[in-house]
């Protein structure tokens, strides 16, 4: 079920932790490899490039359309690929303000992992 | 580096071929490609396919295709590489050939989709993006085309129905078509008011994937067939960013402008002199940024070639002349090989849908959002 796939990456899921470059303060999600990159949590802010209503899921989703998809711009640099949620398609616009909330990601059934990790709603 | 062409190609009918495997699909593609021309013994066997593994129907396909062809013994080679796929093991195919290695090798490309359901199958070809940061939030590659577009719309204040000339010329295109899967024209009337997919990418913006495959013989002694020999001139492979996000510029596909210009390069080739092209369209916002990155036209300036009729046959720009993906399928691993058919058969003049004196060809495929291309320049003669 998957469970080590998920759990490496249980800080950036649950709490936005990405990196910066111990030299030239970049900042990176998702988290980097190497020597060079010390953990940073993200503020979670960010602004929306663009979005999708998905009506044909894929396996593992069925039970949530119509969903939205978005690429959002974080307020630290880095663009992130998430679900937006709280909020209907027609109240959400290219470039509007969103932050990170903590949401179910994926029930994988019975025998399975309740997945969780983040999503985008508009800032309150 | 010695020059290759074109001998045999075939490509089955794409179809639900409910009946049939990938296997039995391969062995008619490659039984069709041998026979169809005079040519050495093939020293290999290149097999693409994208989703088998994937979709859970068999994985190492090329020891069966190769033993199903009456092959038995011959060296493989087996590439996965999503919808790249096809085109990776024409690539690698014409190194072998080129290199002096082989006399003649075989290229098949193969795909079997229609025996799982939708979901399952949107669920494999989201395996060609990232995982761990954009699969694991069901986004699927449609919805990122879908989101591609919307951004595209927002920065060039266009609308959806500036996209339906793709479908619509690629329809027009595929009705002479003997294998295309959609033998029939639509109307923008009709694409305004298909039901949405991806929104804001709608039922008759979106490709159908579909069961076929293609196979071509590639050799160092030019074969000629209808009066012309095909060469391979070109050939190119780039990548780009596997998670979408991660791209400095979202409406740049990199990967597919570092292709083109390799593969141009290579044939000596300029952008100008090539007469028909081939493009990985499976929606309308797939050609327009394809486009776009070829530097065909400008910037925000794609989904004009199609207001204009440039995409038309009788257009400076000719695309999708066997349907494109939208109306002749998506093969998904098969369709790098399925273009170089269909080109092939236009250089050799006798196409269904013919651009009369066509010397040069394009073909791009890609895998995911562009995060590999590859493309091929044709030249007949």
């Amino acid at each position: 079920m998957e469970l080590a796939r998920h759990w490496r990456v249980r800080h950036a899921r649950y709490r936005l932790e990405g990196s910066r470059h111990t030299q030239t303060g970049a900042i990176a999600f998702p988290p980097r490899d190497g020597t060079e990159w010390q953990p940073h949590v993200l503020s979670g802010r960010g602004t929306l490039c663009t979005y999708a209503v998905i009506h044909q899921p894929p396996a593992g989703h069925a039970g949530e359309v119509p969903y939205m998809v978005a690429i959002i711009q974080l307020a630290e640099g880095p663009r992130i690929t998430a679900q937006l949620t709280d909020c209907d398609a027609h109240d959400v616009v290219i470039g509007m303000d969103v932050e990170m909330v903590t949401r179910l990601l994926e029930d994988m059934g019975a025998d399975g992992l309740l997945l969780y990790g983040y999503k985008f709603r508009p800032l309150l | 580096m010695r020059p290759v062409f074109v001998a045999g190609t075939y490509a089955t009918a794409v179809a639900e071929h409910w009946n049939r495997t990938a296997l039995s699909l391969a062995s008619e593609a490659l039984h069709g490609a041998l026979a169809t021309s005079a040519h050495p013994p093939v020293g290999a066997l290149y097999v693409a396919n994208a989703l088998g593994a994937a979709i859970g129907m068999q994985s190492n396909l090329a020891p069966a295709i190769a033993h199903a062809a009456g092959l038995t013994g011959i060296e493989i080679l087996s590439l996965d590489g999503g919808g790249a796929a096809g085109g990776l093991a024409i690539r690698q195919a014409m190194l072998a050939v080129a290199s002096g290695m082989h006399e003649a090798v075989a290229v098949v490309g193969v795909e079997k989709v229609s025996d799982v359901l939708d979901e399952q199958r949107e669920a494999a070809v989201a395996l060609l993006s990232d995982g761990d940061w954009e699969g694991v939030h069901g986004v699927t590659q449609t919805a990122q085309w879908a989101m591609l577009m919307r951004r595209y719309m927002h920065d060039y204040a266009v609308t959806p129905l500036d996209f339906a000339h793709f479908a619509v010329n690629a329809h027009a295109n595929a009705v002479a078509n003997t294998h295309a899967l959609y033998r029939f024209a639509i109307s923008a009337e009709k694409f305004k008011s298909a039901g949405m997919v991806a929104d804001p990418l709608c039922l008759l913006d979106c490709a159908t994937m579909a069961d076929g495959a293609a196979a071509l013989i590639i050799t160092a002694q030019p074969v000629t067939q209808c009066g012309r020999t095909v060469r391979i001139a070109g050939s190119g492979v780039a990548t780009d960013t596997l998670a979408l996000h991660e791209r400095a510029d979202l409406l740049d596909l990199t990967a597919i402008r570092l292709a083109t210009q390799r593969a141009l390069t290579q044939a000596g080739c300029a952008l100008q002199e090539v007469h028909v092209y081939d493009l990985d369209d499976a929606h309308g916002i797939c050609a327009v940024l394809a486009v776009e990155a070829m530097g065909i036209t400008p910037r925000g300036s794609g989904t004009t070639l199609g207001s204009t009729g440039a995409i038309r046959p009788d257009g400076s720009v000719p695309l999708a002349l066997a349907g494109g993906c939208k109306a002749r399928g998506d093969m998904v691993g098969a369709l790098g090989v399925y273009q170089l058919v269909e080109l092939t058969t236009q250089l050799r003049g006798h196409a269904s849908t013919q651009v009369p004196g066509a010397t040069r060809a394009l073909a791009v495929c890609m895998a995911g959002i562009a995060n590999t291309a590859v493309a091929h320049v044709l030249v007949g003669a």
